[in-house]
């Protein structure tokens, strides 16, 4: 039986990517963020978990506003690294879980969430930056990866509710897996951040601190959050928040916060970083 | 029966909802084109040329021509989108920010440094909400 056993939510930052292939990780504005990333690193080579599930957003790469899935599953061997609009990120292709990615596409769909299902994809920095920050910079990726995009880039995205609800599902479904996989899954984006309009550059965070706090001791309120909340008090772009809820929801009841990094700022937003486990969790 | 757009109190602030995406479509398309090298390319040498490929409005022409970062947001402009016009500009997220916050570079870099624009006072338009009856 295949088994969640941990949890990462991280920021997705385009820039913590670019500091990295260009190597300004040592300055004296990126340092404290990346010190910060270290410990995470440790502890994700310690877990070796054998595949991760990504939850997070393409931004007009993959997909434009021809076709918006609202919830998608990439279900490919391999997917290349997209062209964002300044040449793909020098980063490792992304390898796939096809057996298991299937697997839950068929599961969650007969579960109530019609997934829509990718063949072919690139993905771009909402993806690659996650696997940098917990990762660093190996020659190939540590391991395989299903990446699962969640629409925040065409108001309205799905609800913070429904979001959980997909997480319950995904863990449903893992554990109906026949083979005995350690997967753990990433819930990616924000925290508080604004990239557009004259209100750019907002940052909130005494609403961050209260939702990483939330991960553990309410989760379920967090989800009740509503869009128009996440915008006013986080930032337009803040509402990239519901897709820690994913992550939050294929956990189970009982976590445990073993790690946490916030700092502001990373170009525009506040980056936050949280690791959680399952209980029992190896 | 329409959706409440109550984020519309929102300061500063153009949600990509419907009402934007039906005004912005084309704009947004043609920022998509960006993703490929060749057409950043041609956009580059010859830029009223290559956008006569798009049926855009006059005012979302001159906002793309002029670099009107602020004014593509609102003839439909998607900020993932016309960030595309920007990286082909060499520029940044963090450059256009500034421009569409009227700040320069460096006073917006300070802002952020110092732990970013307050939300107090930014909650809300003024008028539509009393700061105080809420959070």
């Amino acid at each position: 039986m295949a088994k969640i056993v941990a949890g990462i939510a991280t920021s997705h930052v385009p820039a913590i990517g670019v500091a990295m292939d260009k190597g300004t990780t040592g300055t004296a504005y990126w340092q404290p963020l990346f010190k910060g990333y270290e410990p995470a690193r440790e502890w994700l080579a310690k877990l070796a978990p054998d595949v991760a599930i990504i939850v997070y957003n393409d931004h007009a790469c993959a997909f434009s506003l021809e076709i918006i899935p609202t919830f998608l599953i990439g279900v490919a061997g391999r997917f290349p690294i997209a062209d964002e609009g300044f040449g793909p990120r020098p980063v490792p292709v992304v390898q796939g879980h096809p057996a298991l990615a299937w697997h839950l596409a068929e599961s969650l769909i007969l579960d109530e969430f019609d997934m829509t299902i990718a063949n072919e994809m690139p993905v771009d920095h909402g993806l690659t930056v996650p696997l940098s920050v917990t990762c660093g910079q190996p020659a190939a990726w540590p391991f395989p990866v299903i990446p699962l995009c969640v629409n925040v880039v065409q108001y309205p995205p799905p609800t913070g509710a429904r979001c959980f609800k997909l997480g319950m599902a995904i863990r449903r479904a893992v554990e109906r897996f026949d083979q005995d996989l350690r997967v753990v899954i990433y819930g990616t984006g924000g925290m508080s951040h604004q990239l557009q309009g004259e209100r750019a550059g907002l940052i909130n965070r005494e609403f961050d601190l209260a939702f990483l706090d939330g991960m553990t001791r309410d989760p379920l309120a967090l989800t009740r959050i509503t869009h128009t909340e996440y915008m006013r008090e986080a930032g337009s772009e803040g509402v990239e928040m519901v897709m820690w809820h994913v992550m939050r929801g294929a956990l189970g009841d009982e976590v445990a916060e073993v790690y946490r990094h916030y700092h502001v700022p990373a170009s525009n937003t506040a980056a936050g970083l949280m690791i959680l486990e399952t209980r029992g969790a190896a | 029966m329409t959706i409440p757009r109550d984020y519309e109190s929102i300061p500063g602030t153009y949600v990509y909802d419907a009402e934007r995406g039906r005004l912005g479509y084309v704009l947004n398309m043609f920022c998509m084109s960006l993703n490929k090298a060749e057409n950043r390319k041609s956009f580059k040498e010859n830029e009223a040329k290559y956008l006569d490929r798009f049926a855009l409005s006059a005012e979302q022409r001159r906002t793309v021509l002029e670099r009107d970062w602020l004014g593509m947001l609102k003839v439909g402009g998607n900020i993932y989108y016309t960030i595309k016009i920007a990286f082909c500009d060499g520029l940044t997220f963090q450059d256009v920010a500034g421009m569409m916050s009227g700040v320069t570079k460096e006073t917006y870099a300070k802002m952020m440094l110092a732990g970013g624009r307050s939300v107090q006072g930014n909650r809300y338009k003024d008028g539509t909400a009393p700061e105080a009856t809420h959070g």
